[in-house]
Parts: structure tokens; sequence; C-alpha cells
């Protein structure tokens, strides 16, 4: 009797995993399809041997990721992490007042003012890196009128350098700062606000201490959202920045299809990979950044 | 307490845009040390009022004078005055210590004296180890103790209350009443309470404020607001009442007559240069009014029949019809009166004339 009972308790609970299973299954087939065998496919070429024709060998070996502890690599990776920050950076600076002024602005302005920040995206990004090179080559739209105007005599150095390469990033990556840093400056309780002038807080102190911090889940949210893309951006480093700048990127990109060499090329990305993944553990746990997650 | 003009608000008025006025040309004299109360209906523009007075909105004319010095235009971080939000408005991000040591940290005051206020504060609030929990940690009744503590502290001229209590449940609102009520007594500053709760505002005020439409419609204690009503608007906001309307029909030496429904009921009134057929309207008080069976002479005697009775516990609410068919509204006490049958006709109610209210329009 008891027995019954139980295999009647095993038997139902099993029916409801199997109707829970259902429900998730088209959404697991997808992951596992697109996500995760890719992924595992990555790892496992990772560790395997270019053949003498680019083709893969599978045979065990570390010597992608001892070949990464070259000097000319680690460089790479270090300037790859520090092009990545400094236009996280100048995203934040630049999209911090933008953001602010779009959430402080009349309720008639605010969806124009947003459509105007969305709009390029409607564009296939190719072409907008392409729009950059028009400005900013040496014949280009912005040397030619500074020339024009006698500002300067020779044609200023705008393009193939760092620079160049951090432009045209900050360019693709703004509206992924602006929009999470409006939505967290537009959630603020006006009132909240308030209370800090009403208790002497001139407007520096009440920005400092009051909007700043309880905006911090979208610094951090947008900040990521720029930051983890700019890495993978290659095309953006190869159109920019030329053959002068190699970042992790366009190294990748290079692996793959000039050198075919797919096990070295699988070994930079799984450590491209490591690398966002520690950032985004890292500023899950950043204070008060609560918006992070859902965000991410 | 001085009866000084204290904060001053002169000849304000407030639209928005281009919309029509929220405030119109208001006249307000509050005096120092007093609880003040603006007392009206949503909309009415009494939080606007209390927001121009704390500087968040500046008047669209007019004057604010505090303590003999124009603030009219001054930010609202250089006033001297504070306010206790609405839903409160505690710091989010910042435990209750650093909540009420906000207005301090700003006047850049040393660490020993912002501890030694804040403490005396959180004890004064019985708040006493809470200064490490964050607001939302909190129950409605602590987070608006934590509101009060971060706006006294800063000991201002006047605290400004927006609707303080509209968001605790009832039993910790009349607590939170009484509580308001001793802490000004004690501190001496001028207090200037909005609600649109009547109650609230008898039981905690010294000066009540009515207001309706942006403007003033009568000022005083709370006994001559309730006693003697000037408007049918402000007869109707606090408490309840019953207004009739007759017409002057007979006038003598010191009192007019009016008729209200024909010349059996009759409402006498003070004279006061009336004349013939001006008409009037007259404010009573359920709990002023009496059942009884037969007319006498002397009181004011208007015959009924009863539409609906309810019990309310302290009473019993009888709802009269008169012959116009007007309703009148009984408060009677309950245990002592013979007729509270469900059948009531041909019966009066009964009230002394010093109860009538004459009002205007």
């Amino acid at each position: 009797m008891k027995s019954n009972k139980s295999s009647n308790f095993i038997t139902k609970y099993l029916s409801s995993i199997s109707k829970y299973l259902a429900t998730i299954m088209p959404a697991l087939l997808w992951m596992v399809i697109f996500f995760v065998i890719p992924l595992l496919f990555i790892v496992v070429v990772s560790f395997s041997t270019r053949g003498d024709v680019g083709n893969i060998v599978y045979k065990f070996t570390l010597q992608n990721y001892i070949k990464l502890l070259n000097p000319l690599y680690i460089n790479i990776f270090f300037k790859s992490i520090l092009i990545a920050l400094y236009t996280t950076v100048l995203c934040l600076l630049i999209g911090y007042p933008f953001a602010f002024i779009i959430a402080n602005s009349n309720k008639k302005f605010k969806p124009l003012l947003l459509l105007l920040i969305i709009l390029p995206f409607w564009t296939n990004s190719l072409v907008r890196t392409y729009a950059m090179i028009v400005l900013l080559r040496t014949e280009g739209i912005i040397n030619t009128l500074l020339l024009h105007f006698h500002i300067i005599n020779v044609p200023l150095n705008l393009m193939y350098n760092n620079f160049a390469v951090m432009i045209g990033m900050l360019y693709m990556m703004f509206p992924f700062m602006v929009l999470p840093l409006y939505t967290s400056i537009e959630k603020l309780d006006k009132r909240i606000l308030d209370a800090a002038s009403d208790l002497g807080a001139g407007p520096i102190s009440k920005f400092l201490k009051i909007t700043l911090p309880l905006t911090k889940g979208g610094i951090v949210s947008g900040s990521i959202l720029v930051f983890i893309p700019t890495l993978g951006l290659f095309f953006v480093t190869d159109l920019m920045g030329g053959s002068k700048v190699i970042l992790m990127s366009n190294l990748i990109k290079n692996q793959f299809l000039t050198a075919r060499d797919w096990p070295f090329g699988s070994a930079i990305s799984v450590i491209l990979i490591l690398i966002m993944i520690s950032v985004i553990l890292f500023s899950s746990r950043v204070p008060g950044a609560k918006g992070t997650k859902e965000v991410l | 307490m001085t009866k000084n003009v204290f904060v001053q608000l002169l000849n304000i008025s407030k639209s928005f845009d281009q919309d029509e006025a929220i405030i119109k040309n208001l006249d307000l004299d509050i005096r120092q040390g007093e609880f003040l109360t603006l007392l009206g209906p949503s909309g009415c523009g009494k939080t606007t009022t209390l927001r121009m007075i704390a500087g968040f909105e500046l008047p669209t004319s007019g004057k604010i004078v505090i303590d003999g010095e124009d603030i009219t235009t001054k930010p609202p971080y250089l006033r001297c005055v504070n306010t206790v939000f609405q839903n409160y408005a505690l710091f989010p991000h910042m435990n209750i210590y650093d909540n009420i040591a906000f207005g301090l940290k700003m006047k850049k005051m040393t660490k020993l004296e912002i501890k030694n206020k804040v403490n005396e504060m959180l004890k004064m609030v019985q708040l006493e180890g809470f200064e490490n929990r964050m607001p939302s940690k909190l129950s409605g009744g602590q987070m608006q103790r934590v509101a009060i503590a971060r706006a006294i502290v800063n000991s201002p001229k006047v605290l400004l209350l927006d609707e303080p209590l509209g968001a605790l449940d009832l039993k910790l609102r009349k607590q939170m009443q009484l509580e308001l009520k001793h802490l000004q007594k004690i501190l001496g500053i001028t207090f200037v309470f909005v609600t649109h709760d009547q109650e609230e505002a008898l039981t905690m005020s010294d000066r009540i404020v009515v207001m309706n439409n942006g403007n003033i419609e009568q000022t005083g204690t709370p006994e001559e607001l309730y006693e003697h009503p000037k408007t049918k608007f402000v007869a109707n906001f606090l408490g309840e009442t019953n207004i009739l309307e007759g017409e002057v029909f007979k006038i003598k030496a010191d009192e007019v007559l009016l008729k209200l429904c024909d010349e059996e009921d009759i409402i006498r009134i003070p004279n006061h240069n009336y004349k013939l057929c001006d008409k009037f309207m007259v404010s009573v008080r359920p709990e002023r009014i009496r059942i009884k069976e037969k007319a006498e002479e002397g009181d004011v005697w208007l015959q009924c029949e009863l539409k609906e009775k309810i019990y309310v516990g302290s009473n019993i609410k009888m709802v009269m019809i008169l012959k116009n068919g007007k309703e009148i509204i009984v408060n009677e006490p309950i245990g002592q009166n013979f007729i509270f049958s469900d059948e009531l006709k041909n019966c009066f109610v009964t009230w002394n004339p010093n109860h009538t209210i004459v009002i205007k329009e």
C-alpha cells in the first residue's frame, strides 16, 4: 500500500517534470544547437593542432595557449582592453550629460531625442563606419574644412591609428551607453532630488551625493554593454585602424580567415570569452548596481 | 506663543505653462510657532502653496517673506525651511543615520556635532538602534519618523509637511497625529501641514486654512471653522452638515423668518439688514438636531418623515425627508429615544436656533 503510494507520487513527479521539460524544450534546443555546441567546438579546437593545409587535426596540445604567452600577443591583449576601457569611459563621459539632458527635457521632445539616438542604428554598421572614414581621412571632410579656413596647413592624421579606432568604436557603441543611462536617470524619483535640495544640497552636491549613486545601475550596465562588444568589433578596428592597429578582435579574425589557423584563433577566442565573463562577474558585485542584471 | 506674523504670502499667483492659474492672488499670514493646516480637496492648490514656500516652485507673481526676509526667488537649498514629503522620499542608498545626517553634512558641521544631533533625534522619534538599517527595511511608520527626524534635525524656522500621514493605516495615523502635535509643542517650530483629511486638520491644528480652487475660503481655529463656517464649501468640507435653502418672508425687529417649504416650516435667524425675498442658505450640523414627535415653542421645528436609519456605532444616523423633498441628516445618540421604529411619519426635526449657521454661497 505504502509503496504503491510512493510510486504514485513518483509517477506524478515525473509527469510534472516532463511537462516542465516540454515547455522549455524549444528554448533548450535552441541554446544547445546555437550556443553550447559551437562553444564546445571552439574549446575543443583550441586544444587541437593545425594541419598542414589549415585543417584541424584533433590531437591534444597546449601549444596554442603557450603561443599566447608571447609578449607580442600579451601586448595586444592589454592594448585591446585599454582601448575598450578608453572607449567605455569616453562613452560614459559624453553619454551621461546626454542622457541627463534627454531625461530632463520637455516631455514633447523626449521621444524625438531618443529617436535621434537610435536612428543611426537602422543603418548598416559597416556603412556607418565608412561614413566615419569619409569624415576623418586625409582628404576627408574635417581636414578639407580645416584646410579651407586655414586653421591648419597640413592635413591632420585622423585615420589609421588608435584614436581613429576609438572614435569608430565610440560612434558605434554610443547608444548602448545612453539608453541604460537614460532609463536609470528617468526612473529617479524627483521627490528624492527635491528632498536633497530641501536639506541644503546645492546642484553639485545633489548630483554627486544623490543622482550619481542612484544611477549607478545605469552606469554599470551601460559600461558593460559598451566594453564587451568593443572587445569584439573587428571590422571597426580593421577599417579605422588599417593594418597598423591589431587588437584581439581582428587578430581572431585573421587567424580564422587569413592564416587559417583555427586552433590558435579558437584559443584567443576562449581567452576573450574568459575576459568577458570575468568583467560581468566583477560588475555584478558592484554594490547598488541592481539594474545591471536586468540589462544583461 | 507669540502671535507675530512669521511667514507671509503676499498676493501669490501661480500658473503652470499657459494653463489657468492654480493659485489666485493668495494672501496668507502664518504666525510664529503655530500649527497651521492647509486643508482642501485634491487640486485646490494646497500642495503647490507648500512647494512655493519650500522653493520647489516659483510663484508667477507675488512675494514670500519668512522672518522678515524676502525669499521669493531663493533656491530651496538656501532656505531655512525643511519639508517632510508625501511618501517620505528617504534616500534609498543611505542608511537611517546618513539620511538624518544629510542636512547637517551639507551645513559642514563637525562629525561629533552631527553624531550628537542625530542620536538626539533618533531618541526623540524612538528609533534608537536603527542607525544602520536601510530605508527599504523599515515599516511605513518608521520611515515616517525618519522623514520627520531628517527634517527637524536641521532646526528649520518652518517645517512643511506635505500630507505626511496619507500612506499610513488609520490607527497608526491617529497615533502619529498626536505625536506630531506633541513634537510641535516641544520644539516650538512653526508647522505648515497640508492635508485633505478634515478630521486630521481639526485634531492637529491651531489654525486651519480651507482652500478651494486656488483661493482661501476661510481661515480660523478648528472651532471657528466648524461652528461658524462662512461658506457652503467650508460647511460641507469640515464634518458633515445639512445645507438648507430658504427665502426671507417676514422681517421682525431683531430677526427674520426664513421660509423653507411653506409657512409652517420656518427658520429664524438674526436680522442683519435683510430684505424681503432675500435667498439664504443655512447649515445645521447633524449632531445638533433631534427628532421629536410633537412641536414645541422656541426651537426650530421642521416636519419630516424617516427615509433611512444607519447604525454607525457611536450613534444612529437618521436620514429624514422634509416636506420639500430635501434630505436632512440627524445623528441621534443611541439608546435614549423612543421613536426609533422603522416607520416614522409626521414627526419633527428640531434644534436650538443658536446652531443655525447662515452662510453665503
